[in-house]
């Protein structure tokens, strides 16, 4: 199968030290992959690199099979609108409300926004957000601004989510509810890359989808099996 | 046309997008008051350069068309030399008509000089004779020659040395308001493009999350414009009615006052400031226009 997105032999380096060399990965239709490794190890430099926040010092990186040195920056802008990207700190918009934010994304692409209402009413019953659509963004709760990140990452259907420790600042009940989202988006056929430092939430997904989980050691990246 | 459809975004387009960009009130009101205060000085300028058109064009109206005879000989000689003077100019090609100006006129002309008390027929004064040229003038060269020769008291006036700098200087005046008022565009421009910038600096965030989530630099730049343009557009309409109220205030102008009391608007003129407000709004689409393009490039 095609793959959504392809590292091949991707290289990366910041101030004049390598952080990753002949990286190659393959994100394939319907995939779910976890992303370990630990802190300042660059998951989320591969993660940038994945949604173009990042280019590659070397090799080669194709989006929907396009290479990322050939796009302009509205080639990447159509890009994006196809991978939906979730931080550990959410990055709303603290003036808009949590309804605005989310529906933010179909507002930038020029869509009739009216037309996503529906969208955005079942969104926010999916996240649990319903009687905080009009709150702002600081006025939430951590777990309730990642299901919101969540919410607005996916108000276009993208092919791809990239969740880059959405986990992270979450106790263990909201972690997995958080997961779970995830794992409900891959069974719709969405393809998943999540990064985590969580081997504990990894495990527990193991009963409810078939991840790959990939290891960022030695600046490449390698893939985990036994030993999780 | 993409300048029209560009503007007509920012007065009628997507107005949910205004909303992105957090308000600033900072940004806001330098922007608007520097548009109001530009807008008004605008209107000053305008006002100087039209009032000093109409005096340059009055000055030259009134001058152009009009010489003296200065007739000064000794009392015996002067009605023969004023007559002789006379039928030289009622033969001379180019003037409409020539008279000798009364006792009382000449007083008149001396009164605000002398006071009505002095005795003026006591002292020498000479004869003035009013010269009115057509439309092509005479030969002044030749006329001088001519009253020389009949007349060796005549000096020929035609107001030349005093036409020439008072109309230069009211030329100089209009240019130097014309002037004004391009550097006022221009400093209007700087400022709104620096407090564009700013703004877009103080939203680096903003315009990140905008990035992320697929939204194309012309839609970012386009939430700016929109912004600005129209905080510009507001501070120079209410710039613009304060200086229109300004002016209107000013002392009435009257025909036979100085030239302050001249300043002012008259009749259509009074339209010309309404132009302030969407040459505001140009200056201010532009200047932001350029502003984003930058900051979003030095961004990427």
């Amino acid at each position: 199968m095609h793959p959504l997105i392809e590292l091949k032999k991707a290289g990366f380096s910041y101030g004049g030290g390598d952080i990753f060399r002949d990286v190659d990965l393959h994100l394939t239709k319907g995939s779910f992959h976890f992303l370990t490794g630990p802190s300042g190890s660059g998951k989320t430099t591969l993660m940038k690199m994945c949604y173009q926040a990042l280019m590659p010092d070397t090799g080669t990186i194709k989006v929907f099979g396009k290479d990322v040195r050939a796009m302009d920056r509205d080639d990447v802008a159509i890009v994006r609108r196809r991978i939906g990207v979730v931080h550990q700190d959410c990055q709303f918009l603290d003036h808009l409300s949590v309804a605005e934010n989310i529906l933010l994304p179909s507002q930038v692409a020029g869509r009739d926004v009216t037309q996503d209402v529906a969208n955005l009413n079942q969104l926010l019953r999916w996240v649990s957000l319903t009687d905080h659509m009009n709150a702002l963004p600081p006025q939430l709760s951590g777990g309730e601004r990642q299901r919101a990140a969540l919410a607005r990452a996916v108000i276009l259907s993208p092919e791809v989510v990239i969740a880059d420790e959405p986990t992270g600042n979450l106790d263990w009940d909201m972690a997995q509810r958080l997961l779970n989202l995830l794992i409900e988006l891959n069974k719709m056929g969405k393809t998943v890359l999540m990064a985590t430092h969580d081997m504990n939430l990894i495990r527990a997904s193991r009963q409810s989808v078939s991840a790959r989980v990939l290891r960022i050691q030695g600046k490449q990246v390698h893939l985990a099996g036994a030993d999780l | 046309m993409s300048i029209l459809n560009s503007l007509g975004d920012v007065f009628g387009g997507d107005k949910q997008a205004d909303r992105i960009v957090p308000p600033t009130g900072f940004t806001a009101r330098l922007t608007s008051f520097t548009a109001a205060a530009m807008a008004f000085l605008t209107v000053f300028a305008l006002a100087l350069s039209l009032a000093t058109g109409r005096l340059a064009d009055r000055w030259s109206a009134e001058l152009a068309k009009t010489s003296t005879v200065r007739i000064s000989a000794p009392e015996a000689q002067l009605a023969a030399q004023s007559t002789a003077v006379l039928n030289i100019l009622k033969t001379t090609p180019g003037i409409a008509s020539a008279r000798l100006m009364t006792e009382a006129e000449q007083h008149a002309l001396l009164e605000p000089w002398f006071g009505s008390d002095l005795p003026l027929e006591t002292l020498p004064i000479p004869s003035l004779i009013e010269v009115v040229e057509q439309e092509v003038g005479p030969d002044m060269e030749g006329l001088r020659l001519r009253l020389t020769a009949e007349a060796p008291g005549a000096v020929l006036d035609d107001h030349t040395r005093w036409r020439r700098p008072l109309a230069a200087a009211a030329a100089r005046l209009r240019l130097l308001g014309m002037f004004s008022i391009v550097l006022i565009l221009g400093a209007t421009a700087a400022m709104i493009t620096l407090a564009a910038q700013a703004a877009l600096a103080a939203n680096r965030q903003v315009i990140q999350v905008l990035r992320l989530i697929g939204a194309r630099d012309n839609y970012i730049a386009k939430a700016f414009v929109r912004r600005f343009t129209m905080r510009a557009t507001v501070g120079a309409f209410v710039g613009m009615l304060v200086g229109m109220l300004g002016i209107f205030a000013l002392p009435a102008a009257a025909e036979e006052g100085a030239f302050l009391t001249g300043l002012g608007f008259r009749g259509w003129h009074w339209m010309i400031p309404l132009v302030i407000p969407p040459i505001a709004a140009f200056v201010a689409f532009w200047s932001t226009r350029f502003a984003a393009t930058r900051s979003l490039d030095r961004m990427a």
